[in-house]
């Protein structure tokens, strides 16, 4: 085994990386807000007593969750083309994984609505609140509350799976890594501060969702328990 | 064009869905044996154990199974270690693997009411004892259904060993459509015989989950 | 209590003629027939599974009957075409586990209702607030939130939710059977105020000796129908067996 370690021409590269990391954060945060959208829509669908509404969005959750991203995003990748449709790798990426991410959200957002009793929403009822109140106030505002923690995870686990985006030539962190390596020849290294900047994006995140969460759930501020 | 899908391509295809469960085997044993000792070391009486345990875990579960892929495969021959592809997604796998189901086992571990370990330790039996045939038979009923369901992950991930070239389901449908170039065709039956070998786990996985009570989200995006 | 008895000879608040109701093949309410006037207190008991807290869910249409008529001031509940939002906000209900919102104060828990239903300012629904929580002695609690509560306070701060709704009657499902012992008092301290403003109410309650105190009328359920009724004499002096057996049992 050969070890002599040359950081210092990798990291000689830190303008293409942080452009490649600030690529990887977009991504991460345009498929982190359409993701809830989709997830808040997907677990009302899902509850819908219409039947064909909650089992559309029973199929699109299980043909997500039963299939890997990096076929996904092939096939969103291909399949626009073969509709004629162009669009950049960076459109392709973020469309393919808000696709993905919002049958997670759609799952996790789902047990927290589950989990907002019955009486939550007779008493609302009772009070004469409209459908979309209750749901807005009684049921959205709680279930998100409760299910915060694994929607966290969630997103800092899709921000490392995008990752895989490099695979269509988005230019985000890891499609950097690879030409920077093959420039270098320094795939070790440049793999490595790779993982670094990995890890040091998904701290940034928890501290981000962490504040994040004070700001929108103020009962979380004041008392620190979880709801 | 490069003519049409036929029988050999579906040969092809069925031979890459095997190395894809071949795969996944490998990546549940080698994680499954690294997450066991993840899992006692975060238990660990020794404090240091127990940190360096908790930061291998934090590292893996902040980096991308991709890029580790790609640390094992190019990096390592930089460093005069040369590994076959097959090699590589292994190793890259148990690693990764055994990060995560070295979590979840700690979970299940620690789940186990703290009275079975007072109780345990009331007979005098030792650590090792206490832990072998009171604790462990306890936590591996409650560690059944999150690891079924962990097992739909694996076996996506394993689609990531195609970009360093291995032969598995993906590679091998992207090697048909290099010769046919009918991607959204072959994507999808890619995407269906994943789903085909998910859909089932997932299922069970949920069924267990139901049966032994409180449910867990199971996290993932592969 | 004292009870002003001379509004008898308006029509009734609320009114059930002859409901049947069943749970698939049980039978819960098999012909019931009851009226509360307006300022009266009417108390239901009855035995677990006699229909009593069915019947009075009944009324704010937590429940749909098979046949019969209810009648609450002028809506007519048992019509299909009912305008339900119309009919609670008339009518006021508390529930046995209070349903406070866990993630909103006290305040918000309150103002929520008059700001989106009414549609009434948020300052003049937290003046509001403060007003009804005064009622039953929380005006401290406005900015708490319900966990910081004991279960008497959260009851009584459900209570105030109701009134700042301004309801015509108020509905009492059983609210202190969740409480300890200890913490009953001060629920049915503040029923008992609003009994004196001359709220009209229908309870469900197995607080005998309470139910005796505030009863302008008793029904006692037996098996899906109303078995005796009567003023609260009658839980002294009971004309049924089942009746007789079943509060003494309850003293």
């Amino acid at each position: 085994m050969n070890l002599n370690l040359d950081f210092a021409a990798i990291i000689e590269r830190w303008p293409a990386f942080l452009d490649g990391a600030l690529l990887t954060l977009q991504l991460a945060f345009i498929a982190t807000v359409l993701g809830t959208v989709i997830g808040v829509l997907g677990a009302i669908g899902r509850r819908s007593s219409h039947p064909v509404v909650s089992r559309i969005c029973g199929i699109y959750v299980e043909a997500i969750r039963n299939t890997p991203l990096l076929v996904q995003i092939f096939l969103v990748y291909f399949g626009l083309a073969s509709l004629g449709l162009k669009f950049s790798a960076f459109a392709v990426a973020a469309a393919a994984l808000t696709i993905n991410v919002g049958a997670y959200t759609t799952e996790i957002i789902r047990a927290g609505f589950d989990s907002i009793p019955r009486g939550q929403i007779e008493a609302a009822e009772g009070l004469a609140l409209s459908k979309a109140q209750i749901y807005w106030h009684v049921v959205m505002w709680p279930a998100i509350e409760k299910v915060y923690p694994s929607l966290t995870s969630q997103f800092v686990l899709l921000m490392l799976a995008s990752s895989v985006t490099s695979q269509i030539s988005a230019e985000e962190l890891t499609a950097v890594a690879n030409y920077v390596q093959s420039d270098t020849y320094r795939a070790f290294e440049t793999y490595i501060l790779v993982a670094i900047v990995y890890i040091v994006l998904s701290l940034i995140m928890r501290a981000g969702f962490w504040l994040l969460g004070l700001v929108v759930f103020p009962r979380r501020r004041r008392l620190g328990t979880p709801l | 064009m490069g003519g049409s899908l036929n029988a050999n391509h579906l040969m092809f295809l069925g031979y890459g869905a095997l190395w894809t469960i071949g795969l996944s085997l490998i990546g549940l044993l080698g994680g499954g044996i690294a997450g066991f000792i993840i899992a006692l070391c975060r238990i660990s009486p020794n404090r240091i154990v127990r940190l360096l345990s908790a930061g291998y875990v934090q590292l893996i579960q902040g980096t991308p199974l991709l890029v580790i892929m790609f640390l094992t495969y190019f990096g390592l021959p930089t460093l005069g270690v040369t590994v076959s592809p097959l090699t590589a997604a292994g190793a890259s796998l148990t690693i990764y693997v055994g990060a995560y189901l070295g979590e979840i086992w700690r979970g299940s571990i620690e789940s186990v009411p703290k009275p079975q370990w007072e109780a345990a330790e009331g007979l005098g039996l030792s650590r090792a004892q206490r832990m072998m045939k009171v604790i462990l038979p306890q936590a591996m009923r409650i560690a059944t259904p999150p690891t079924v369901g962990f097992m739909v992950q694996i076996i996506k991930n394993t689609s990531l060993a195609s970009v360093v070239g291995f032969v598995e389901l993906a590679r091998s449908g992207q090697i048909i459509n290099n010769s046919l170039f009918e991607p959204f065709l072959i994507y999808t039956i890619i995407a269906v015989i994943y789903f085909a070998l998910c859909y089932p786990i997932s299922r069970i996985s949920r069924r267990l989950e139901m049966r032994s009570g409180p449910a867990r989200l199971s996290l993932g995006t592969a | 209590m004292h009870k002003i008895s001379n509004v008898a000879s308006q029509s009734p608040v609320v009114s059930l003629r002859n409901v049947h109701k069943s749970f698939g093949p049980l039978k819960v309410l098999d012909g019931v027939s009851f009226e509360v006037d307006r300022g009266e207190v009417l108390v239901l008991i009855g035995r677990s599974g006699s229909g009593k807290s069915t019947a009075l869910r009944c009324i704010d249409r937590f429940e749909t009957i098979d046949s019969g008529e209810i009648v609450v001031g002028s809506h007519r509940v048992s019509d299909p075409k009912l305008d339900l939002r119309a009919l609670r906000q008339d009518v006021g209900i508390v529930f046995q586990s209070y349903n406070l919102f866990p993630h909103l104060t006290i305040e918000e828990n309150i103002t929520l209702a008059p700001c989106s239903v009414k549609g009434i300012s948020k300052s003049q629904a937290k003046e509001q607030a403060r007003q009804v929580l005064a009622q039953v002695g929380l005006e401290d609690k406005l900015h708490q939130y319900p966990e910081q509560l004991s279960g008497g306070q959260q009851q009584r701060a459900a209570i105030a939710r109701s009134l700042a709704m301004q309801p015509k009657v108020m509905l009492f499902d059983e609210v202190t059977s969740a409480l300890d012992p200890e913490l009953t008092g001060e629920v049915l301290k503040v029923i008992e105020a609003l009994a004196a403003d001359g709220m009209t109410m229908v309870m469900v309650t197995h607080e005998m000796g309470f139910a005796r105190g505030i009863a302008n009328r008793v029904v006692f359920m037996h098996r899906g129908k109303v078995h005796e009724t009567g003023p609260a004499a009658i839980l002294t002096s009971p004309a049924t067996p089942e009746l007789a057996q079943f509060v003494g049992t309850g003293l």
